[in-house]
C-alpha cells in the first residue's frame, strides 16, 4: 500500500499525536497522557477497523485543517459535536470519510465538546517517548504538538469505502452529575466543604487544557492545613488548592502534589468529563469504591459490544445496492 | 508500622504511613514499593511511592480493592525497611556563571561565602524522596542547614533544564526549562532523561547521590559529549 501524505494548513493550540498513552512511568514523574477522551479515541480506530491504540490526532476547539498532498486515505472523525467540512460539504464529528490527492479537510469547534479524534486507515508516523507517541504537552514529550507548515504522514494508507459514513455514537455513556469516590484527603476540609462540593453547582472555567480541569464555584474551605506531604495524584483526582478553588487533573496531570484532593473522579466519567466546555456547569455526586469498580467493569462490558459493533465494515454504497438488487431479482424471478 | 489504606476512585488504593514526613515513613514506602515489585498483586498497573505515601494502581476489571489490599497486607507481613540501600548515583555541577545566578543570594542569606555554600552544598548526604511535577523531576532529601533557604516569593521563568537548584531541605536537577521558586546555585551537564531506552531515568526513589564540581570548561565538554552521545 502507499502512504498519504498531508500538509497542515493550521492547527490551533494543543492539536497532539495521541496513542493510548505510556502507563508505568508515574513513579519517574510521568503520568500515562493518552487522549483526553478514551472512548471517542477507541471509536474512531474501531470504525475504521484498526488496532487498538494506534496513533491519532487530538483535536482541540482550535480546530484544524489539512491539505491533502499526496495519495488517499479513508479517515475517522469522532468526538463531541464538531463541525467537519470536507468536499464542499459541513458534516459533524462521528463520521468516516475517504480524502484524495488535491482535497482539504477542516476540523472546528462546533455546538459541544472539548476534543475530537482524527483516525487513518494506515499508520500515522509520529516521534516516540518511553515507547508511546502521545504528546506529554507541558514537556512536548512524545510525537508533540501539530504545527503549520508541518506534513503528516501515513504509512500503508487505504481507503476503504465499504466504511464510509456516520458512525453511531455510542448511548451508554453516563448522563447526570460527575460520580467521584470521596477523599482520600476528605478530612482536611471544613465541615461543610465536602456538603458543598456534593451539593452545589460548579463551572468549567477557561482554566482547562490537558493537566486539568479548574472549576468555579463554592470556596471549598480548608480546615487548618493548607497543605499535605506531596503525594500521589492519578486522573480524575480533583485537588483544592489554598484558595479553596477544586481543580480536577485529568491526562497529562502532575504525578505528586502536596494540596489536599476531596475526591476523584471516577474512571469510567472522565470520557464525559472532558467533553465540558469552559462556562458549562457540572455537579458532582458520591459514590462507594465498591460501586466504582462494579461501574468501571460495566463501562468496559458495554464499551467492548460498541466497539464491536462499529467495527464491522458496512459495506460500500455499491456492494450495497448490488445486494439490494440482487434481492429484488430473486423477488422478480418468482 | 501499621499504614492506612484509603481507595482511590475505581483504580488506586493509597497506602499511607505517616500524616508528617519522616525518615522511618519514607523507608516504609520504599521497602513496600520494593515488596510489591517483587511479588506484584494480579492485575497491578504501577506503584508510585512518594514521601509517606505509596500509590498502588490496578485494573478494576481484573481486581478491587480490597484484593489488592489483602496482597499489600501480603507483603507488609515481611517488611524489612532496614536491609534497604539504594544505589549511589554520582552527579556533576559547574557553580561557576552565567549557571549559579542565586548563589550571591544564598550566600548573603546564610551569611557565608560563596564557596562556603558550595561546599557545604557538596557535603550534603542526598537521598532521592521522590518524582513529581515534571518527567523526570527528582526531588532530593539532604541539603545541609547551613544553606537551607526558603522558596522565593515568586517564580522565575525560563529556568534551563539542568540547573541545580535548592529551598529548605531539598534540592533537585531541572530536566526542562520550566519556571522556578527554587534558588538556582550551579548547572549539571548530567542527564537525569538518559535516553537510553532500558534505564530512561538516571534515579530510583531511594537512590543516594553525591554530586562532583567541575569548572566551566569541563562543564562545555561534557555538554557537548552528552548532545552527540
Amino acid at each position: 500500500m502507499a502512504d498519504a501524505e498531508f500538509s497542515v494548513s493550521f492547527a490551533g493550540p494543543l492539536v497532539t499525536f495521541q496513542d493510548a498513552g505510556r502507563p508505568g512511568n508515574m513513579r519517574y514523574g510521568v503520568s500515562a497522557s493518552g487522549p483526553m477522551d478514551r472512548l471517542a479515541f477507541d471509536a474512531a480506530h474501531a470504525a475504521l477497523g484498526n488496532a487498538a491504540g494506534q496513533t491519532a490526532v487530538e483535536i482541540s476547539l482550535g480546530g484544524l485543517i489539512l491539505h491533502c498532498k499526496e495519495g488517499a486515505v479513508t479517515l475517522a472523525i469522532t468526538g463531541g459535536d464538531f463541525v467537519v467540512e470536507y468536499a464542499g460539504q459541513k458534516t459533524s464529528s462521528w463520521t468516516v470519510l475517504t480524502i484524495r490527492k488535491g482535497e482539504r479537510l477542516a476540523i472546528r469547534a462546533g455546538k459541544a465538546g472539548s476534543w475530537a479524534y482524527l483516525a487513518f486507515a494506515g499508520a500515522l508516523q509520529s516521534k516516540t517517548w518511553l515507547g508511546s507517541h502521545s504528546t506529554h504537552s507541558t514537556s512536548g514529550f512524545g510525537g508533540g504538538a501539530l504545527q503549520a507548515g508541518q506534513s503528516l504522514i501515513v504509512c500503508d494508507a487505504a481507503v476503504g469505502d465499504d466504511r464510509l459514513g456516520d458512525i453511531p455514537k455510542p448511548d451508554f455513556t453516563p448522563k447526570g452529575p460527575i460520580r467521584v469516590v470521596i477523599g482520600p484527603q476528605d478530612q482536611c476540609f471544613a465541615k461543610n466543604g465536602v456538603e458543598r462540593f456534593l451539593s452545589d453547582e460548579f463551572k468549567v472555567t477557561d482554566a482547562y487544557d490537558r493537566m486539568g480541569m479548574r472549576l468555579s464555584g463554592p470556596e471549598l474551605a480548608l480546615d487548618g492545613a493548607l497543605s499535605i506531604p506531596s503525594e500521589p495524584i492519578v486522573r480524575g483526582s480533583v485537588q483544592v488548592s489554598g484558595d479553596g478553588v477544586p481543580t480536577v487533573l485529568l491526562a497529562d496531570h502532575q504525578t505528586t502534589g502536596g494540596y489536599p484532593k476531596i475526591a476523584t473522579v471516577i474512571s469510567c466519567d472522565t470520557d464525559s468529563l472532558v467533553q465540558f466546555r469552559a462556562g458549562q456547569t457540572l455537579r458532582f455526586t458520591p459514590i462507594s469504591s465498591q460501586q466504582a469498580v462494579h461501574e468501571a467493569r460495566r463501562y468496559l462490558t458495554q464499551k467492548v459490544q460498541y466497539l464491536a459493533l462499529i467495527s464491522v465494515a458496512r459495506g460500500s454504497l455499491e456492494q450495497r445496492l448490488m445486494r439490494e438488487n440482487l434481492i429484488h431479482g430473486c423477488v422478480y424471478d418468482e | 508500622m501499621e499504614p492506612q489504606f484509603k481507595a482511590i476512585a475505581d483504580h488506586a488504593l493509597l497506602v499511607t504511613f505517616a500524616d508528617e514526613i519522616n525518615e522511618a515513613a519514607h523507608a516504609a514506602v520504599i521497602a513496600l514499593d520494593k515488596a510489591i515489585a517483587i511479588s506484584p498483586p494480579v492485575g497491578l498497573i504501577e506503584t508510585v511511592p512518594a514521601l509517606v505515601n505509596l500509590l498502588v494502581s490496578f485494573d478494576p476489571v481484573i481486581t478491587d480493592h480490597l484484593l489488592v489490599e489483602a496482597r499489600v497486607r501480603d507483603c507488609l507481613q515481611n517488611l524489612e525497611t532496614q536491609k534497604i540501600v539504594g544505589v549511589q548515583r554520582h552527579v556533576q555541577v559547574c557553580y561557576e556563571a552565567p549557571f549559579a545566578p542565586d548563589l550571591d543570594a544564598v550566600a548573603a542569606m546564610t551569611g557565608l561565602s560563596t564557596d562556603a555554600v558550595i561546599q557545604a552544598h557538596l557535603e550534603g548526604d542526598f537521598h532521592v524522596l521522590m518524582y513529581g511535577f515534571s518527567p523526570g523531576y527528582a526531588y532530593l532529601s539532604g541539603v545541609i542547614p547551613d544553606i537551607q533557604v526558603p522558596r522565593k516569593p515568586a517564580p522565575v521563568r525560563d529556568v534551563p533544564a539542568g540547573s541545580v537548584v535548592i529551598a529548605g531541605p531539598q534540592c533537585l536537577v531541572t530536566t526542562l526549562t520550566m519556571p522556578t521558586g527554587w534558588s538556582i546555585i550551579g548547572r549539571s551537564p548530567t542527564p537525569i532523561l538518559t535516553g537510553d531506552p532500558s534505564h530512561p531515568f538516571l534515579f530510583d526513589v531511594g537512590d543516594r547521590v553525591t554530586f562532583a564540581r567541575i569548572d566551566l570548561a569541563t562543564f562545555e565538554r561534557l555538554s557537548k559529549e552528552t548532545a552527540h552521545g
